[in-house]
């Protein structure tokens, strides 16, 4: 319908019906294979983003009770010590790489747009790209685990272990690769958040009135801008060490093993961050809903999102208080580790004064954010004794530190999660989740979590190291360690639960409504789920709960083309509209320079001219990308 | 939900230029993306030297003449670059052309004089940790000019295609400014640390 009867047709020029027909025709995705493969709808994207790192997270979940199994009891023989350091490995690899940061990404792809109120995410087919290079990720590890090539030096690959001496053949290979594809899609999606936040804001959301979700990606999104240079520095050159023969951890050539740790670390524990903000978003705008009243002290819950943000930079030394660094800067970091209980423990008190003076209505979404304060308290403080020197030198490599990791991670950023993905699932597939069925795995999952988790704690502080695969029945962990399996069965069976209750309540759930819980914020503005284009007209804000103010009135801006992909581009302090901006359209090319990079990327692990080669064919894809195709998109 | 009028953009331009553009924020997110990783290799390579009994490894410091000549190159090319930004400013088509031709040379001068400075390091990646830092650094730039280099390419054609004589051509051209301007500044401390560290 872009011909040229419709040429520089104006929103305002049409009535409701004609408005929808025109956005539709511009903005939809066509059914079929080719669209599938060639659109660039942040919503479609988000929703395959979100599924996949979901079936990571269930391969993932598999492989942890396959390890329960292994350790039920003695010197077990259900797998062996090989398979067994290849699937703790790709557990930890999976559960990071292909889950935890992704999936927080891919909620934001969905929902950030929605939340400021505009048409699409900033550089939609860099979106589809980074999507495709994130799946071609997964499967490249995935596959190469099915084929009994998956890494097997530990999720941190630490050298030597991971160097050309002691780790011959392709695994450890397949972990460095595998990292460049994830981190290409984890900044690709960054920059568009950032630009999108910057950029696309609805008229009016000034700094201070942006939802705190959207506060909390931007910082995580110059988490990850900042953190993932250092992995890809140090996968770079593990790789070269591998296969070309430099010497950067060789301590023989003038090489050092020790800055492996610093590089991985560097990154590594804003990495923590990178999962754990995005999940503080989620809780904050839950409570918001589920309070009804708006989040207690949102400067002080803002400032402290960029606290954690920049001290996040200031802790990697903590991961490596046993390597033998001087005094001095262990205890820095020790300072600094503990600093950052600071602005955690301010949100903590924000969201109890939020409660406290709300009153709370206990729904799905609700309960598992309780949880997440229950247990990540607990990894919290667990945290802040791991901070310390000697302590940390007891409880290293044990399962005090495997128990305190998954209360923060798991705690921190599952629970949150599975609370975000019940209230945000009616905006998403346009259904409800059961309430029924979301208390029962609510209450399994928390059952079974602290069932499996806390008695690692005791089995730490009596000494059982992480990452063996078996033990002798002589030591004094047997007992713990089957209670800690048949938990973990129960932790399944809530999961289980769960995704039975997704799949069940997408097909046959319950119609939702625009705004079934009666939240405040832009995305509940629109129909569930949303049109492609969002919104019909682009909405107009004055305060940070747009639709608190004037329940059934939006206020909303007029004179917008609708022939061509058109959104608002607003200035980055007020957000006053600075011009109409078009949104590139549909594009087969991000695919094909997906496929491309992939196959340079895994060719290269073979040889290095893969690189050379390699990058002919990428050039051609991103030149077909960029070059203008003549629709109304590319004119000015 | 009803609407209500409140606000008409039917007269802001169809397209931002400067900061009003998502294309300049992008650029200057990727360009704090690549500067972190430049940062963090000058770290790997105080930090090697820092352990080092002495500093360079097993190889004389490297000859000066073609990494800095590169370096007077890639000052000198941001004359005319400076002159292609007020061009595509003002949208001066022929005038930009021609701003883009002379920048594709200026992108090749410097892969010349690059084939003479890995030799000029006196030392191979695979010798010792010295050479391995010195290769990455050199080529992590190399990558860097020759991807510019290719994204010149592309514009210059587009600028010569029915498709350039638009705002958002020249705006794209006003980013690669931008990024060539990059390229040149992230190279200062690179040569720096490269050629005068060793000479500490």
């Amino acid at each position: 319908m872009s011909g040229k009867g419709d040429s520089n047709r104006r929103d305002t020029a049409l009535n409701d019906a004609e408005l929808h027909r025109c956005l539709a025709s511009t903005w939809s995705t066509p059914a079929g294979l080719w669209s599938a493969l060639s659109t660039v709808d942040h919503k479609i994207i988000g929703r395959r983003y979100i599924t996949t790192a979901f079936v990571f997270l269930a391969l993932g979940g598999v492989l942890s009770l396959l390890m329960r199994l292994q350790l039920s009891q003695p010197e077990a023989r259900f797998i062996g010590p090989d398979r067994y350091n290849q699937i703790f490995t790709m557990h930890g690899t999976n559960m990071m790489f292909l889950f935890a940061v992704p999936v927080m990404q891919a909620v934001a792809v969905y929902l950030v747009p929605l939340m400021v109120g505009t048409r699409n995410i900033a550089f939609p087919r860099l979106n589809a790209f980074s999507y495709w290079m994130y799946l071609a990720g997964g499967l490249l590890l995935w596959i190469a685990f099915a084929i009994d090539t998956g890494p097997d030096v530990g999720w941190f690959a630490y050298v030597p272990l991971a160097g050309p001496q002691y780790a011959a053949g392709k695994r450890a290979d397949i972990w460095a690769q595998m990292i460049t594809f994830t981190e290409v899609s984890a900044l690709a999606v960054a920059v568009e958040i950032v630009v999108t936040v910057f950029k696309q804001r609805a008229p009016g959301m000034s700094l201070d009135r942006i939802p705190l979700f959207v506060w909390s990606m931007l910082v995580t999104a110059f988490l990850v801008i900042l953190a993932m240079p250092a992995i890809m520095i140090a996968s770079t050159a593990l790789i070269l060490d591998r296969l070309v023969g430099t010497h950067f951890f060789n301590p023989a050539e003038g090489g050092d093993v020790l800055l492996w740790q610093h590089l991985f670390w560097f990154f590594g524990h804003p990495e923590v961050y990178i999962i754990f903000l995005p999940a503080v978003g989620m809780v904050s705008t839950i409570v918001a809903t589920f309070v009804r009243r708006p989040v207690f002290g949102y400067l002080g819950m803002v400032m402290a999102l960029i606290a954690t943000g920049i001290l996040a930079f200031g802790l990697w030394v903590h991961h490596m208080f046993v390597a033998g660094l001087p005094r001095l800067g262990e205890s820095f970091f020790t300072a600094s580790s503990m600093a950052i209980a600071v602005p955690a423990g301010l949100q903590i008190f924000c969201w109890l004064a939020t409660m406290w003076a709300g009153r709370p209505i206990f729904k799905t979404p609700f309960l598992f954010v309780i949880g997440f304060m229950v247990i990540f308290v607990i990894g919290g403080m667990t945290g802040v004794m791991v901070a310390s020197v000697p302590f940390d030198t007891q409880v290293h490599d044990t399962y005090f530190v495997v128990a305190h990791f998954h209360y923060v991670l798991v705690g921190g950023a599952v629970f949150p999660l599975l609370g975000a993905i019940y209230y945000w699932f009616p905006k998403i597939t346009g259904r409800m989740m059961s309430e029924t069925l979301g208390r029962w795995a609510f209450g399994l999952i928390f059952t079974g979590f602290n069932l499996t988790f806390f008695p690692m704690h005791i089995l730490g502080l009596r000494g059982m190291p992480r990452r063996i695969y078996t033990y002798q029945p002589e030591m004094p962990w047997s007992g713990l360690n089957m209670f800690i399996s048949l938990s973990a069965v129960i932790l399944a069976a809530g999961f289980l639960l769960f995704f039975v209750d997704v799949i069940r309540s997408a097909r046959s759930g319950p119609r939702a409504e625009a705004n079934p819980w009666g939240a405040t914020t832009l995305e509940w503005a629109t129909s569930s789920p949303p049109p492609p284009y969002n919104f019909a007209h682009l909405p107009v804000v004055s305060s940070l709960q747009p639709l608190a103010d004037t329940p059934d009135l939006l206020p909303v801006a007029s004179g917008l083309r609708v022939d061509r992909r058109e959104l608002l581009i607003t200035s980055v302090v007020q957000a006053s509209p600075e011009a109409r901006e078009s949104s590139p359209g549909d594009s087969i090319w991000p695919f094909w320079a997906a496929v491309a990079t992939a196959v340079t990327l895994i060719w290269s692990i073979f040889t290095p001219w893969a690189v050379v080669w390699g990058s002919i064919p990428v050039a051609i894809a991103l030149t077909g990308w960029f070059w203008p195709k003549g629709v109304p998109e590319d004119d000015a | 939900m009803n609407h209500t009028a409140v606000l008409d953009v039917a007269d802001l331009p169809e397209h931002g230029l400067g900061t009003a553009s998502q294309t300049y924020w992008g650029t200057l997110a990727f360009m704090l993306i690549e500067g972190t990783g430049f940062a963090l290799a000058i770290v790997v390579y105080l930090y090697l030297m820092s352990l080092a009994p002495q500093w360079p490894l097993g190889a004389p410091p490297p000859d000066l003449l073609a990494g800095t000549t590169l370096t007077g190159v890639l000052i000198a090319s941001l004359v005319p670059n400076l002159f292609l930004a007020r061009w595509a400013q003002r949208q001066e088509l022929w005038k930009v052309r021609i701003g883009l031709i002379v920048m594709t040379v200026l992108g090749i001068a410097p892969l010349i004089l690059r084939v003479f400075e890995f030799p000029a390091m006196h030392i191979e990646w695979d010798r010792n940790a010295y050479g391995s830092i010195v290769w990455l650094m050199l080529g992590l730039h190399t990558t860097h000019i020759i991807t510019d280099l290719v994204e010149t390419v592309v514009l210059t054609c587009l600028m010569f295609s029915r498709h350039g004589d638009s705002p958002r051509r020249y705006g794209d051209v006003s980013d690669n400014v931008m990024y060539w301007n990059f390229v040149v500044i992230t190279w200062l401390p690179i040569y720096a640390c490269l050629y005068w560290f060793p000479r500490l």
